[in-house]
């Protein structure tokens, strides 16, 4: 067996399912996403800041920026793993990918807590 | 009367550690009967006979062996079942890519033997054995087929992209296709330490699903899918 | 400069079935044992065995050991030693069972047992109706076979010398017997000496001493040249086996579980030939005759013509796709591949090929080799074994029935290894000086110090000719003579000859030529036997002399190379549970 501290829980099966886990959340948060604007015939500001006051709409909101961080840390972590053979290079590359994802969501949190 | 004849024209990867700097690919040409197929072994080992300093791996020339696998334009296979009349001129053979290069076209497998040994390929049971046969019915039997056929040329994992970038911790399709011949073996009890040893983010889980093995196999086996029959299995068990 | 040395208790030489069974008898002792092979293990030619491996498990109906005995003395054509026959067909279903406990993928029956299937030559009650006594997993018995002892032996932890080239035997100072081998690095091209209580050949066959073989390119003989180099006699090297059915033009072996599933052979008229030529058995009898059946009927005109070859056809297609698939899966691939023929559609075009040495190196049946000195008394060569198709045991005699051969791999691979470890604690690790490592390194010394001379695929070419042309199916005195003259030249030519690329990486070519020397020396013995045996029995096939001649060849043929001196040697008809089985007329 191969030893990954750096993997999103270290085990290959729980990655693999959290990574599906989250694409499949995303793809239903985008058919939401795209639905309401299909159904609404004058989409404008006001619906649109209306519609994000929701509180389940916050909470999918913040649920998908959540998934998005999951799938695209498995995913970058796995790039690297795969084309970065320096050790060091590889870790600098993934603590800026961490704090690039981390400000992502802070952001998200605070235009979905702004509204 | 003499025979119609034609040529054939070859590009060989060459590389000699004890003289070459760097490899380099050198031009043969080959005149066989204008009618005559033969398969592309029989045409290399006509070049040896000419240039005695062409080395290459070769066994059973029929395929079961696994020893001569090589890039033949662009492709693994083996050049004891591959037709010259299947292949653009000039035939370009070039080593088994990802592993290093010994000489010419003979790679060293070392790493390729030690992912197959990783899996532990061989029958466990601890339960002492009957006086006779264990017994399997054909149908737990039939789940060995398309597995069990494997022959070790290493066209399956030099053709993979993870095995490429990964050689050390990602198993490769070849040794995969083992672990689940065991693993799907019903004699084995070793099916819950088997997949254990398995759920690391590397050993399996670096399959993308390129699918170059399948694509490859002189076999006609689906590593592909004996992977993906061994993340469900993992799933199953709740590791 | 000296020479790097690898010390250990034995060490095994070739890993294909035989050698890879030995090192697991080995390997539970404790012993260091090393596996010495000129390929990866895999890649040996067992795996490109087909059928089966015979013995009476009774999985279809009601068998017994003896029958099996009865059938293999009588395909042997009376020439085979009845105590190491009874040995192998007594211990044969353990061993098989030890292989399925082993992971061995056997075909199943549908009670779970495994399968088992017809084969030629095998009766019921001692030639009686047709017995099915073949186990078999598919037509990749010897894949699955070799695969699953390189497993064991993996589990094992066994010590390979992967891609290590024996080149000679090291005799011992004292002149008693033998300390070890030189063995040559491919890789690196360096040579070490290997010095070991006990050595164990297991370096298979020869084929390739003809032009059309359904052997490996790797089948050079090097067991039968480094025996007869060392001083060693080598046992009924004329009998060599022509399997009736390898794809003509190509020579890649046809199972003949092909014919024991139901398939049979055609001549160009359309007839089921082997009905005249053998009328109970047809189409299953003895490989050596139906092999003499089909030349016969090409010489008769009968054959087919694909591309100038000249053959009969073997009919799968009344056999239905799904039968084929099952049981017959790498058949249908090798057809399709060799000879571009799917045998659900259309018959298999097929011609005797050269296929299985019967002769090698003479052992006991506990694997030992035997050895005689000038007074022509016999006796044991302490610390030496030769197993599988290298040595002459001798359990196939004059000729070997189907799936005999794996059998006599895994049970006298098992035996050698059993009784190397009941007696490493009492064999000495012999010294040697460096007269005898220098002797040894004599034949590679000699190739890297010669620059110009003619090459070796010439010279291997026109062997090949030669044995394929003399010494064929069918012989006769008069051009045996003359091949034997033409082998004689080349050998002198071998001598002189010369290979242009003299690196030391992974250099081939200059391991072709020390397999060239086995050849040669292989090839030198069968001439030479052959001519000196004046009748016909099993697959040595005298026109001069067509019928057996029990008063003057009931026997084994010697051959030393040291003059190329023939003698004979009496045949054990002493088995030690049954009663032996007398020489009768031999009819299928």
């Amino acid at each position: 067996m191969v030893r990954s501290a750096t993997s999103l829980t270290g085990n290959g099966v729980r990655d693999w399912l959290w990574q599906r886990v989250s694409a499949v959340i995303l793809a239903v948060y985008t058919l939401f996403i795209f639905g309401f604007i299909w159904c609404t015939p004058q989409l404008d500001y006001a619906t649109w800041f209306q519609f994000f006051q929701g509180i389940g709409v916050k909470l999918f909101t913040i649920l998908a920026a959540l998934s998005l961080l999951t799938h695209a840390w498995v995913g970058m972590w796995t790039i690297l793993t795969d084309y970065v053979k320096s050790a060091r290079l590889r870790l600098t590359l993934e603590v800026l990918v961490i704090i690039a994802l981390f400000l992502y969501f802070l952001v998200a949190i605070a235009i979905v807590w702004s509204v | 009367m003499s025979e119609a004849m034609r040529t054939v024209k070859f590009k060989i990867y060459r590389f000699n550690p004890e003289v070459d700097i760097k490899p380099t690919m050198q031009d043969y040409e080959l005149t066989i009967p204008d009618k005559q197929d033969m398969m592309l072994l029989e045409a290399i080992l006509r070049i040896k006979a000419m240039d005695d300093s062409l080395a290459f791996r070769r066994s059973c020339r029929e395929g079961v062996c696994g020893s001569d696998g090589m890039n033949i334009n662009g492709r693994n296979g083996l050049a004891c079942v591959t037709l010259l009349s299947a292949l653009k001129q000039p035939i370009e053979l070039r080593p088994l890519p990802g592993l290093p290069v010994i000489r010419d076209l003979v790679v060293d497998m070392k790493i390729f033997f030690e992912q197959y040994a990783k899996v532990k390929p061989y029958l466990i049971n601890d339960e002492p054995p009957p006086a006779k046969e264990r017994l399997q019915s054909p149908a737990e039997r039939k789940k060995l087929d398309g597995l069990y056929e494997c022959i070790l040329c290493a066209c399956c994992s030099t053709s993979c992209p993870s095995f490429w970038w990964n050689p050390e911790k990602f198993i490769g399709p070849a040794g995969l296709l083992q672990a689940y011949r065991f693993i799907a073996d019903s004699r084995d009890t070793a099916k819950v330490e088997r997949l254990e040893a398995l759920t690391d983010p590397f050993s399996v889980f670096r399959c993308r699903g390129v699918m170059n093995c399948v694509d490859v196999c002189p076999k006609g086996l689906n590593p592909t899918r004996a992977i993906g029959h061994i993340r469900s299995e993992l799933l199953a068990e709740g590791n | 400069m000296a020479l790097p040395t690898y010390t250990f208790d034995a060490i095994i030489i070739g890993a294909g079935g035989a050698g890879m069974r030995a090192a697991l008898a080995l390997a539970e002792s404790g012993s260091q044992v090393a596996l010495v092979s000129k390929v990866f293990p895999t890649r040996s030619h067992t795996v490109s065995a087909q059928g089966g491996i015979t013995c009476a498990l009774g999985n279809v109906h009601p068998d017994d050991w003896r029958w099996h005995m009865y059938d293999t003395v009588k395909g042997s054509d009376y020439i085979g030693d009845q105590d190491s026959i009874e040995y192998m067909c007594e211990v044969g279903p353990q061993v098989v069972y030890e292989l399925e406990h082993m992971g061995l993928p056997f075909s199943r029956l549908d009670d779970g047992r495994i399968y088992q299937r017809p084969f030629g030559g095998q009766s019921k009650d001692f030639g009686g109706d047709q017995a099915a006594r073949t186990c078999a997993a598919a037509d990749r018995t010897g894949h699955a076979l070799l695969h699953t002892l390189y497993q064991r032996n993996l589990a094992e932890k066994t010590n390979v010398f992967s891609e290590w080239f024996a080149i000679d035997l090291v005799k011992a100072a004292d002149g008693q017997g033998f300390a070890g081998v030189i063995a040559l690095n491919i890789e690196n091209g360096e040579t070490a000496f290997l010095h070991a209580r006990a050595i164990i050949f297991a370096t298979g066959g020869a084929g390739r001493i003809y032009q059309s073989t359904t052997n490996a390119l790797i089948n050079t003989g090097d067991g039968i040249g480094m025996a007869i180099r060392a001083g060693l006699p080598v046992q009924d090297i004329e009998m060599w086996q022509f399997h009736p059915t390898g794809i003509a033009g190509a020579g890649v072996l046809v199972t003949e579980g092909c014919r024991g599933e139901g398939g049979y052979l055609i001549n160009k008229n359309g007839e089921r030939f082997m009905e005249r030529y053998a009328p109970h058995a047809k189409d299953l009898a003895s490989r050596d005759v139906v092999a003499r059946a089909i030349s016969l009927e090409l010489r008769a005109g009968n054959g087919f013509d694909i591309n100038g070859v000249s053959c009969v056809k073997l009919k799968l297609d009344h056999l239905g796709a799904d039968l084929i698939n099952s049981r017959l899966p790498g058949i249908r691939e090798l057809s399709l591949t060799f000879a571009g023929v799917d045998p659900i559609r259309e018959p298999i075009p097929v011609v005797p090929t050269c296929h299985y040495m019967m002769g090698g190196i003479p052992t006991n049946r506990f694997g030992q080799v035997i050895n005689v000195d000038e007074h022509g008394k016999e006796y044991v060569v302490e610390g030496l074994y030769a197993v599988g198709e290298c040595a002459c045991v001798s359990v196939h005699g004059a000729n070997r029935l189907g799936g005999n051969s794996l059998l006599d791999l895994v049970v006298f691979g098992r035996a050698a290894g059993l009784d190397v470890k009941e007696k490493i604690r009492d064999l000495p690790l012999k010294s040697v000086g460096e007269a005898e490592l220098d002797a040894a390194m004599s034949r590679l010394n000699r190739w890297d110090n010669t620059r110009e001379g003619e090459s070796v695929s010439q010279i291997r070419f026109e062997m090949q000719k030669t044995m394929q042309e003399d010494f064929g199916v069918f012989r006769t005195g008069e051009h045996m003579q003359q091949g034997l003259d033409k082998l004689l030249q080349l050998q002198q030519r071998l001598n002189h000859a010369a290979f242009k690329d003299h690196s030391r990486v992974f250099n081939t070519t200059r391991i072709e030529a020390l397999e060239l020397d086995n050849l040669m020396a292989t090839a030198l013995a069968t001439a030479h036997a052959a001519i000196y045996r004046t009748e016909s029995r099993g697959a040595h096939s005298r026109e001069d002399f067509p019928k057996r001649d029990d008063i003057n060849w009931l026997t084994h043929t010697v051959y030393h190379g040291e003059g190329h001196r023939m003698t004979q040697r009496a045949v054990n008809m002493k088995p030690l549970h049954v009663k032996p089985f007398e020489p009768k007329e031999r009819v299928y």
